[in-house]
């Protein structure tokens, strides 16, 4: 069994440097195995490379996979996360 | 003794030894692995986990972005994806730095294929990959020498990741062989106020550990030195220790024209900085630090307290605040969310607020209660004004809002060459040399591949500040200039020969822009002016200016 969840990425830069990386640690963190895709593409959660070639844009939706222990645990911090702008201003 | 010339960055001297960079070590050749299978994933695993601790371990010491930057290349180095790829190289019979070598390159290109703008991660990437190889050869890492003494670092240019790890303490003086005076290396010297050298061809001569002298005045690295010529340098670099420890003085010509200094700030912060080092207000404050970390516009309260905290630390000085400058590089939804294929082009600056002029008129009402309740003398503009019609529009706004003193930037070649229709029907002009740069040359001013083109200096782009210049002269209204070009000494001279009447730049900047002006009349400025106005191509230009200085 696995749960999903489209989100929508707040962050002004997207995907991209800084808010990449903390995401990659909140995936690596999680007790399950996360994939996250845009598009046709689907890659690993845990792979910063991964997730840094999907190009992940502010506004974009994005579908998240959990397959593990605690998997809705995992996509609503995810989701959270997310959700958030984590761009600091400058 | 031998003298090696290249373009010199601020005003600076500094000896010491030469400490290089290492260069990259030569790509592993694809020979068949002597090893087993489990011996080559065991020398890969230690390499990676060396490699990721040793990253960690760095961003720890240095803190801040860096800390980030280092980070995420550790993660690069243990990237789960990667080792897949890697693994299945070594199952192929592939060397461990083989198989690192060529799935590092894999994921560059389609880093590198995503666009311009991840090229920065493209490059970190190579450095991890590096690493991890040069760990598994047994030999140092390449990247910034730690000799454990002041040094002078000679490179080939360095990369952003290289000079987040600078130790300012450390690193005396720059000299790059590649590089131009808008590299990087530059700005990060200029910013940071180090003497620095770039595009010294002949750098690549200079051995480890020799001594050195770097003069960034002449542009000239002198090897081999006599003693009298060390010593005189020495008291050169204390003299102007010295002259930038002094009380700073207002801005100005040798003839006593007064060339008013103002900062360039990003957020209220930096306040206390910029007063300390001098500066006599504020040419550009940018607005967008209280939009960017936003899902709606902030409320009107919110930004009269910030001005209010800016404002206050200029009691009787002049700030000019920018409206909310957003769109192409720093996109904020409730302004604008339509996707566009040129954002560098699209609905930005002051065309994204009057098609969302509730959030104009928010602001404007919240620079005048600011101003009502502080002692700053201030003035608001406009960003990225393409039209008279844009001009007058904001102007009668801003006053309607019960703001006195209301103008636009010269960013867009339009308004530059529209500048004697402009001038009357504002109250001044603020040139934005970076962007107006961008659209002048074409070239987009984030993108390294096209990084040549975005040259203040360009007698295309000089030509047009001359316009705006004279067109502020004959209307007796005041022309500033905020850009990196206000940052460069001795362009600075120029601007002023051109007609600008003040110069707005980081804090860091200001010593040395105003110690160039002390050795100038507004008459040398004007032949300064006219000898780079003159030259075929941005370096000749420069170097006919410089030509022109040293005379005067």
């Amino acid at each position: 069994m696995s749960s999903t969840r489209t989100v929508t990425v707040a962050s002004s830069q997207g995907l991209h440097a800084r808010p990449a990386k903390l995401f990659v640690e909140a995936a690596q963190s999680a007790g399950s195995d996360v994939t996250i895709a845009k598009g046709e593409k689907s890659v690993n959660a845990a792979s910063i490379l991964g997730v840094l070639s999907l190009g992940v844009e502010k506004g974009d939706e994005v579908l998240l996979t959990a397959e593990g222990e605690n998997e809705e645990q995992t996509l609503d911090s995810l989701e959270t996360f997310l959700k958030t702008d984590h761009d600091e201003a400058s | 003794m031998s003298e090696l010339s290249g373009i010199g960055v601020g005003r600076g001297i500094a000896t010491g030894p030469v400490a290089r960079m290492s260069p990259p070590p030569p790509a592993p050749e694809d020979q068949p692995s002597e090893l087993s299978l489990e011996d080559e994933t065991q020398r890969v695993k230690e390499a990676v986990a060396a490699v990721a601790a040793e990253l960690d371990e760095r961003g720890r010491a240095v803190g801040g972005t860096a800390k980030d930057v280092l980070e995420a290349q550790a993660m690069m180095a243990q990237d789960p994806t990667l080792e897949e790829s890697v693994q299945a190289r070594l199952k192929a019979g592939k060397t461990g730095e083989f198989a690192v070598y060529e799935a590092f390159a894999e994921f560059r290109e389609t880093l590198e294929q995503l666009g311009g703008y991840l090229g920065e991660r493209a490059s970190d990437l190579s450095d991890v990959a590096q690493r991890v190889i040069a760990s598994l050869r047994g030999v140092p890492a390449p990247g910034i020498p730690d000799p454990g003494h002041p040094f002078i670092l000679v490179a080939e240019d360095l990369a952003p990741a290289d000079t987040a790890l600078l130790d300012l303490e450390k690193v005396q003086a720059l000299i790059t062989i590649q590089g131009g005076p808008t590299s990087h290396t530059a700005i990060l010297a200029r910013e940071n106020s180090i003497t620095a050298i770039v595009g010294v061809a002949d750098a690549a001569e200079l051995t480890e550990g020799e001594q050195v002298i770097v003069d960034a005045v002449a542009g000239t690295v002198f090897t081999e030195p006599t003693e009298e010529q060390l010593s005189d340098a020495e008291s050169r670099r204390a003299a102007r220790e010295a002259e930038a420890a002094a009380p700073v003085t207002p801005g100005a010509l040798a003839d006593g024209t007064s060339v008013p200094l103002l900062a360039n700030l990003g957020s209220p912060k930096g306040t206390a900085e910029a007063v300390e080092l001098g500066a006599e207000g504020v040419g550009l404050f940018r607005t967008e630090f209280l939009f960017l970390s936003a899902d709606e516009a902030p409320s009107v309260e919110q930004q009269r307290e910030s001005y209010q905290q800016l404002l206050e630390a200029f009691p009787g000085k002049k700030v000019v605040v920018r409206a909310l400058d957003a769109g192409a590089d720093k996109p904020l939804s409730f302004l604008n969310d339509q996707p566009e294929e040129n954002p560098a082009l699209g609905l930005r600056g002051l065309r994204a607020l009057m098609a969302n002029e509730a959030i104009l008129k928010d602001q404007l009402t919240a620079l005048a209660q600011a101003q009502e309740n502080t002692e700053a003398d201030l003035w608001v503009m406009a960003p990225m004004v393409s039209t008279v019609e844009e001009a007058e529009q904001f102007t009668a706004l801003a006053k309607e809002h019960g703001l006195a003193t209301a103008g636009v930037m010269v960013e867009v070649p339009s308004i530059a060459l529209m500048a004697d229709e402009l001038m009357p029907r504002t109250d001044f002009a603020s040139i934005g040399t970076n962007d107006l740069t961008q659209y002048t040359m074409a070239a987009d001013r984030l993108l390294g591949s096209v990084a040549t083109l975005q040259d203040p200096w360009h007698p295309a782009v000089l030509r047009l500040i001359r316009q705006v210049g004279a067109a502020g002269i004959d209307s007796g209204k005041p022309v500033g200039v905020c850009g990196e070009a206000a940052a460069d000494p001795l362009l600075a001279v120029v601007l002023v020969g051109l007609g600008v009447n003040t110069l707005s730049m980081a804090p860091a900047a200001l010593a040395d822009v105003r110690a160039e002006l002390k050795l100038h009349t507004i008459e040398e400025a004007k032949s300064i002016a006219e000898a780079a106005l003159t030259a075929a191509t941005a370096a000749q230009a420069r170097e006919s200016a410089l030509k022109a200085a040293q005379r005067s």
